[in-house]
């Protein structure tokens, strides 16, 4: 079937695509440029000596490395947030949208209100919690508030609903399978479109937080990717001076290299999110 | 006979009920089973951390005294506080302005990419979207240095065209160059929910209208508006949490326009100076309590809003 193309169109959402892709393009340049060629050079386009292995190399050797440990903390972080969220909230979501137990709406609503509490205005509570129980400047801070995920839970039992059909559940209670083996066989298999969404988007979530490390954490070598270059934006305020006089192309280049992994990651899986998220958009 | 068979029926009734009465029971400690981690941890890092916060913001500390109950006098102080009014009403104003205009561009650029009369519609679709996988850290150090009046791309354009260049980090039009910042970020998110629900709606909605006679904007403003309901919803609710709790933005800015941006600019901003610069724990608590109330009202009054348009 061919079908109509419209030439105006595609130019105004070209020029809208440009819009979204211009700051990320300046970044690419400005992360091959040297601090003083990023005063002095045209900030859209590349200067006569790109130097980007150099910026590469200075980011990830300034102050022993520190930058690679902050990729690594944020990988880490991330990770176990994403996969605990998901696997919580899948096993949380099949129970309610395939059995029935005491108090069942009454905690299915208290979870649904909680949507709508912002992460931001409960991370100072936290925070004060945490520091009564020792938890504040260790990974655990930054990892187990990522692990309640309420939307996430929401995504996963409207996902179930329709994905775990109840004539598998009972052929294989028939067959004599536990439940626990059904959940674990069956029923993540037939989640994983679901789950995969889930996983994306706390990983998003906690890949880019930055208030909850903010707060939770003072010790450097823990912090995350975000809260890292947030500390060297600080120091390259006004292009840095004496030792800091290469931070900004430092941050710049810093920052390319942390959206790298997150922008890859969506491309690969877009067949994924794609259609989980059409799960929580329809029935929302 | 009768009497019998409606007995023998009713027995079998009976224990059918049993029966399904006790697989029902079975089934359902299984599914409190499923749900025990989840909920578990959501009574200790979510309800436990608010119950903490509401405790606390109870008393007030003193350096002579020390710490005393005080009932609701925190929260009396607060909806007093000017610095406190004045971030809210900041947020507010943001959230009128920035979120309708996300919200019309990314329905405008769904409904676009749907219409099947783009080229490169995957690419465009994927490029819009790719800001969402960039953390508002980056985004705000990025757009920083684009609004830099001194070697910003858009002053140096300026400049080299002899324009006045425009004064994005100034105190005018600060609120405007944050909400484009905020826009750049979650515009692709909201297109691609909008998206996704275009493309769930059946194809023979199409086929019937076209039959009937009706054009594209027909179709657009009948079929595809109504269906995008639930989608835009779920959107503005999102956006209602994102603009009332803004912090990362304006916390990033600060550094480079501080004359601009106070430690009180937004009402998040307040609650985070007053628990770590300020150490007012208990007067923190309170605004961070106040805060997610504020932010649970709004979201309330919206969906009811929604509501009660779609039932007349």
């Amino acid at each position: 079937m061919t079908r109509r193309r419209s030439t105006p169109l595609t130019i105004a959402m070209l020029a809208a695509l440009a819009y979204f892709l211009l700051p990320l393009f300046w970044l690419v340049v400005a992360s091959t440029k040297s601090t003083e060629d990023l005063f002095t050079t045209f900030g859209l386009w590349f200067s006569d000596s790109p130097r980007l292995f150099t910026n590469i190399y200075g980011t990830l050797t300034h102050d022993g490395g520190i930058f690679a440990h902050w990729m690594l903390n944020t990988v880490v972080y991330a990770v176990v947030s994403a996969l605990g969220a998901a696997l919580l909230a899948a096993a949380a979501g099949y129970g309610f949208a395939k059995f029935r137990f005491r108090g069942h709406s009454a905690a299915f609503n208290a979870v649904l209100g909680a949507i709508m509490v912002p992460t931001t205005a409960l991370a100072i509570p936290t925070y004060l919690l945490f520091a009564q129980v020792g938890l504040v400047n260790t990974p655990w801070a930054v990892i187990l508030p990522s692990l309640v995920s309420p939307f996430g839970f929401y995504l996963m039992r409207v996902y179930a609903q329709d994905a775990v059909p109840d004539s598998i559940l009972e052929a294989a209670r028939l067959d004599g399978a536990s439940e626990v083996r059904i959940f674990f066989r069956i029923v993540m298999r037939l989640l994983a479109p679901g789950l995969v969404t889930v996983v994306l988007f706390t990983l998003v979530a906690t890949w880019n937080n930055y208030l909850l490390p903010l707060i939770m954490l003072n010790d450097p070598s823990l912090y995350p990717v975000t809260v890292g270059l947030a500390s060297w934006g600080s120091q390259a305020v006004g292009g840095g001076s004496g030792a800091n006089s290469d931070m900004l192309a430092l941050l710049l280049t810093g920052s390319t290299l942390s959206v790298v992994p997150l922008v890859v990651a969506f491309l690969l899986l877009q067949r994924y999110w794609q259609s989980g998220l059409a799960t929580g958009g329809v029935k929302g | 006979m009768t009497a019998t068979t409606a007995a023998s029926y009713e027995d079998s009734q009976r224990a059918a009920a049993t029966r399904h009465r006790r697989v029902g029971a079975r089934n359902g400690a299984t599914g409190a089973l499923f749900a025990a981690p989840f909920l578990v941890l959501f009574l200790v890092l979510f309800l436990a951390p608010l119950g903490y916060a509401a405790y606390l913001s109870l008393f007030q500390t003193k350096i002579v005294g020390g710490t005393t109950f005080v009932g609701l006098d925190n929260y009396l102080k607060a909806v007093q506080d000017p610095l406190l009014v004045r971030g809210v009403v900041r947020v507010a104003t943001f959230f009128v302005i920035q979120v309708p205009v996300m919200l019309l561009l990314a329905l405008l650029f769904a409904l676009a990419l749907d219409s099947g009369l783009v080229r490169l519609a995957r690419v465009v679709r994927l490029g819009i979207f790719v800001p969402y996988a960039v953390p508002s850290v980056v985004a705000s150090l990025m757009w920083g240095y684009l609004y830099g009046p001194d070697y910003g791309p858009f002053a140096q354009l300026s400049r080299a065209f002899d324009l006045p260049v425009p004064r994005f980090l100034s105190e005018g039009w600060m609120l405007g160059s944050l909400a484009n910042v905020v826009t750049w970020e979650f515009v692709g998110y909201n297109m691609i929910i909008l998206y996704a629900a275009l493309r769930a709606i059946p194809g023979d909605l199409y086929e019937a209208a076209a039959v009937d006679g009706a054009g594209a904007w027909r179709i657009a403003w009948s079929i595809k508006l109504p269906a995008l309901r639930p989608a835009l919803l779920l959107a503005l609710m999102f956006s209602v949490i994102g603009s009332f709790q803004l912090f990362n933005e304006p916390n990033l800015l600060q550094r480079i326009a501080p004359d601009v941006i106070d430690s009180a600019y937004t009402a998040n901003l307040y609650a985070y100076t007053l628990a770590f610069t300020g150490q007012q724990t208990n007067y923190a608590a309170a605004v961070s309590f106040l805060l997610g109330l504020v932010i649970v009202i709004v979201s309330y009054a919206v969906l009811l809003t929604a509501n009660r348009r779609r039932t007349p």
